[in-house]
């Protein structure tokens, strides 16, 4: 029986459960290089068109997005990350063109796009994000609004190198 | 017919309408409608209309419709059931082309709402049972048999499209979403107890025939 215990799925589970354990920080929330990698969230991706333009605003706006760019392990603001954000809004559905928009984060690695307010699309009022270059893993967010009423809606991201 | 009888049939019926016609109508005055395009919109009230029909199966089973109790009330639970997997059918079909990729995440039990699963899994009960009842005969089901396999599913149906819906931020308006849900459970619960579901057939009949 010890054989099989210590097998390399075994011993890989374990491993990665250490590395997990060290990297949510509840053991040492003082450490920033533990910092992990945010996770692609399912759904994200969903009616993603690549490339969207670097925009002032989304439409006629009245609706915020924002939330920071950091490094994974040492948590290192990154400034200058393209982030294209897309919703279901009072201006268009999810899929179509105008309800896309790109902007930059600036030097503490912060970004924010105004838009046009976000409603329920598929039963959740959410809005999608996504990094997709070169430099790091793409990742996708769909953050959702705790509220239909609520006009900001904030997604933070955490990338790893690609 | 009686008066009493004339004027409790109106009032069942009346009650019936209300409670379906209400979270139609108010769904129909949602703000969010405005946002929405014409399959998307189909869609949603093809789920309304499904919830309304889940209400009046076992209305129809219990025997508590007038003018439709015994024979008549199962032919019309069974031409419901059809009408039933029509409506969702719409309902997937018009969210299928109003967001490809989310619905089929929810299919695929990958989406990250809450509520997809119980609708997906109620679905699946809804053709479960649709298909069982049309090869009933064929498949020589004892009634017996065949309320072991339905009364389980009934319950995921009843259930699942409760929690679906409940869970669900769209057009319904939220009491009388709840109200109609409500409703359903009570029904549900209702004719289970008073047909003994649970009961073995040969108790039941015994005790029908000696309770006439």
């Amino acid at each position: 029986m010890s054989i099989v215990v210590l097998n390399r799925r075994n011993l890989l589970v374990a491993g990665g459960s250490i590395l997990a354990a060290g990297a949510s920080g509840l053991l040492l929330p003082a450490r920033a290089d533990g910092l992990a990698p945010t996770e692609t969230m399912s759904g994200g991706a969903n009616n993603y068109r690549k490339g969207a333009a670097i925009v002032e605003r989304i439409g006629k706006g009245g609706f915020w997005m924002s939330g920071t760019v950091r490094r994974a392990g040492d948590g290192a603001p990154l400034a200058g990350q393209r982030i294209q954000i897309w919703a279901h809004t009072v201006e268009g559905q999810e899929h179509e063109p105008q309800s896309h928009g790109a902007t930059l984060t600036d030097k503490d690695g912060k970004f924010r796009l105004e838009m046009p307010q976000i409603i329920p699309i598929f039963g959740q009022p959410h809005g999608h994000l996504a990094y997709d270059s070169d430099e790091f893993k793409t990742v996708f967010l769909r953050p959702v609004m705790r509220s239909l009423k609520e006009t900001s809606l904030e997604a933070h991201f955490v990338l790893q190198p690609a | 017919m009686t008066g009493w009888r004339l004027a409790r049939a109106v009032l069942i019926w009346g009650a019936l309408g209300v409670a379906i016609g209400v979270p139609i109508a108010a769904a129909a005055t949602s703000e969010q409608l405005a946002w929405r395009g014409p399959v998307y919109i189909l869609a949603g009230f093809a789920g309304i209309v499904a919830l309304g029909l889940v209400l009046i199966q076992p209305l129809l089973i219990g025997g508590y419709l007038p003018g439709f109790l015994g024979y008549r009330g199962r032919r019309a639970h069974h031409w419901i059931g059809g009408a039933l997997v029509l409506a969702i059918v719409i309902h997937v079909a018009g969210l299928w082309i109003t967001s490809p990729p989310d619905m089929i995440d929810a299919l695929t039990y990958a989406s990250p709402t809450p509520f997809s699963p119980f609708g997906v899994t109620a679905m699946w009960a809804i053709f479960a049972v649709a298909l069982l009842a049309s090869l009933r005969r064929r498949l020589g089901l004892r009634p017996r048999t065949w309320r072991f396999v339905h009364m389980p599913l009934a319950i995921v149906i009843v259930a699942g499209s409760v929690a679906h819906c409940l869970l669900i931020e769209g057009t319904m308006e939220t009491i009388s979403k709840a109200a109609l849900c409500a409703l359903i459970l009570a029904a549900t619960v209702k004719a289970m107890v008073d047909l003994q579901v649970w009961r073995k057939r040969r108790t039941l009949r015994g005790e029908g025939v000696a309770r006439q």
